[in-house]
């Protein structure tokens, strides 16, 4: 930096370029012959502007942006099935994921175009207000109680409502989304299905406030109880200690549905191509693609069958 | 082997592949960070030298803005976007959310104040320095500005250095104005989140490694390049 005094013989710091002679600014800031000779600058600064204005320009390739849920992307779900979609139909499909209440919050201010959710009661209401149409359920899968194999509240193998009870009265350590997913919304109406209050506040029942895996992250690390859905928890490998402990229920079940959002309420919105990718994945074709993709031989998501 | 070795052997794994999808996350990465310093320097430079070298009422008020909004909170400032350039926003007709140039903007108003607040300080010091030499050349402020941020480029190579750090580092609002998707805006920081919460750790501290050994070779190369174009009176 600045050192004034620190060197006495003048410093190895250039005297300001005006101190010596007239001051001629525009030649000595940056001089014309200099600026020619320097071609890696002007290439850089192309680069960038290029970058800059490349964006609305690759508009022209055909896409359709999808807002859907952290399970469906981190499991690999995606990436599985939509390039079979991209080769039947060239359309390319740009995933957004969050938790449910937060991809819906997109499509409502007309930021995605389809939206691919899990939470049954939260779906219908965005289609009753207008903001989704044409909704159909494309596949499930289920809801799994996970915690310390140790298993300190003594839940294995009971039923969840029994198993939310016992983790109520023991006061075992519990982490919740508590982030609007639809994970966090079905964890809620399984402890008003147990005749209990969802335990906010108590001391044992944390709500981290995140996506899924930052939460089984928690959950692992602190050897807690958690709600999960089964596709995450099995592509999830950082498990630590803990295990299934409840599962097979049938109040475990996790319907996905599909809308497309409502054209007329945001006419950008890329009708024709969130139409195909809604009419693709009920098809033979994309229900055939949705049950082959497994993860370590176990299928995670199961199609509907119309 | 301990967990703590893992990352590097999975980053050198990476590197080795040359994975393709990491070159695309690295370049775009890369791109998008650079692009946004260039641009907070057009804007950051003469604002912070204009703010050392003129007086005028509120300055004061005006710098102690500045040296705060060095701190932005990266969400506050995703969220200021997102809101900006969604289809319910005000700018939400130019369809650039989820694009590398909403990115762009995001970084760009990150780290502008950064590199004025610092720039500030270089000019300040050289004005301080070389003011009274050159007020009796007869330059003003206006035309100090260029002659002092050109006299202090070394220093003000520190000072977009550090821009360059806070923009490539930062993930909250790249998360929100980008979307981390696949192929199109996802980036080294998010792509370390994304590993994060998929609970492949030794994956997501690998692209930790990749990332921090891309931040030393920039700033050992901008320091090559200070100590070979330092004028030499030796």
């Amino acid at each position: 930096m600045v050192g004034a005094g620190t060197d006495p013989a003048g410093g190895d710091r250039a005297v300001p370029a005006a101190a010596g002679h007239g001051f001629v600014w525009p030649r000595e800031w940056w001089p014309r012959e200099r600026w020619a000779r320097e071609r890696w600058a002007r290439a850089a600064l192309i680069l960038c502007l290029h970058l800059l204005a490349a964006a609305p320009l690759e508009a022209g390739e055909r896409f359709l942006t999808l807002a859907s849920t952290t399970s469906t992307e981190n499991s690999g779900l995606f990436a599985h099935i939509l390039p079979l979609f991209e080769a039947d139909t060239g359309i390319a499909v740009r995933v957004v994921a969050r938790g449910t209440g937060q991809a819906l919050r997109l499509a409502r201010n007309g930021d995605a175009d389809v939206v691919l959710v899990h939470d049954r009661e939260s779906e219908l209401a965005f289609q009753r207000e207008g903001w989704g149409v044409e909704r159909r359920e494309v596949m499930y899968n289920d809801f799994v109680l996970l915690g310390p194999s140790a298993d300190a509240a003594g839940i294995r193998g009971k039923p969840i409502a029994q198993a939310l009870r016992l983790i109520f009265n023991a006061g075992a350590r519990f982490v919740s989304r508590a982030d609007e997913s639809g994970t966090h919304k079905a964890e809620i109406r399984l402890w008003r299905a147990a005749g209990l209050q969802t335990p906010v506040g108590s001391e044992w029942y944390l709500e981290t406030g995140s996506g899924m895996g930052a939460t089984l992250n928690i959950a692992s690390a602190m050897n807690a109880y958690a709600l999960a859905d089964r596709a995450t928890w099995l592509a999830f490998q950082n498990k630590g200690q803990l295990d299934i402990l409840v599962q097979g229920d049938p109040v475990l079940i996790n319907p996905y549905g599909i809308m497309l959002v409502n054209p007329q309420r945001h006419p950008h919105v890329k009708a024709e191509e969130g139409r195909a990718l809604i009419a693709w994945l009920t098809s033979a074709r994309g229900r055939k693609a949705i049950a082959q993709f497994k993860v370590a031989g176990q299928q995670l998501f199961h199609p509907y069958e119309p | 082997m301990s967990e703590i070795y893992t990352p590097f052997a999975a980053a050198f794994t990476l590197i080795e592949r040359l994975d393709s999808d990491l070159m695309e996350i690295v370049a775009l990465s890369l791109g998008v960070s650079l692009t946004a310093v260039i641009l907070s320097a057009v804007v950051g430079l003469p604002l912070g030298a204009a703010l050392a070298l003129f007086r005028f009422p509120g300055r004061r008020a005006v710098i102690v803005v500045l040296n705060s909004l060095m701190g932005l909170p990266p969400v506050v400032v995703g969220l200021t976007v997102y809101l900006l350039l969604s289809r319910s926003g005000p700018l939400g007709a130019m369809g650039l959310l989820f694009t590398p140039t909403a990115m762009i903007v995001a970084q760009w108003l990150l780290i502008t104040p950064i590199i004025a607040a610092l720039t500030l300080q270089v000019v300040e010091d050289l004005w301080a320095e070389y003011g009274e030499q050159l007020r009796s050349l007869g330059s003003g402020p206006l035309r100090a500005v260029p002659t002092l941020l050109w006299d202090g480029r070394y220093s003000l190579l520190t000072t977009l250095l550090a821009g360059f750090g806070r923009a490539s580092a930062e993930v909250g609002a790249v998360m929100i104005v980008g979307g981390n998707i696949a192929h199109a805006t996802r980036v080294m920081t998010t792509s370390i989140a994304l590993e994060t919460s998929k609970g492949d750790l030794a994956l997501a501290m690998g692209l930790g490694v990749v990332l921090i050994t891309l931040s030393i070779s920039i700033n050992a190369t901008a320091y090559l390049f200070r100590e070979f174009t330092r004028p030499n009176y030796a």
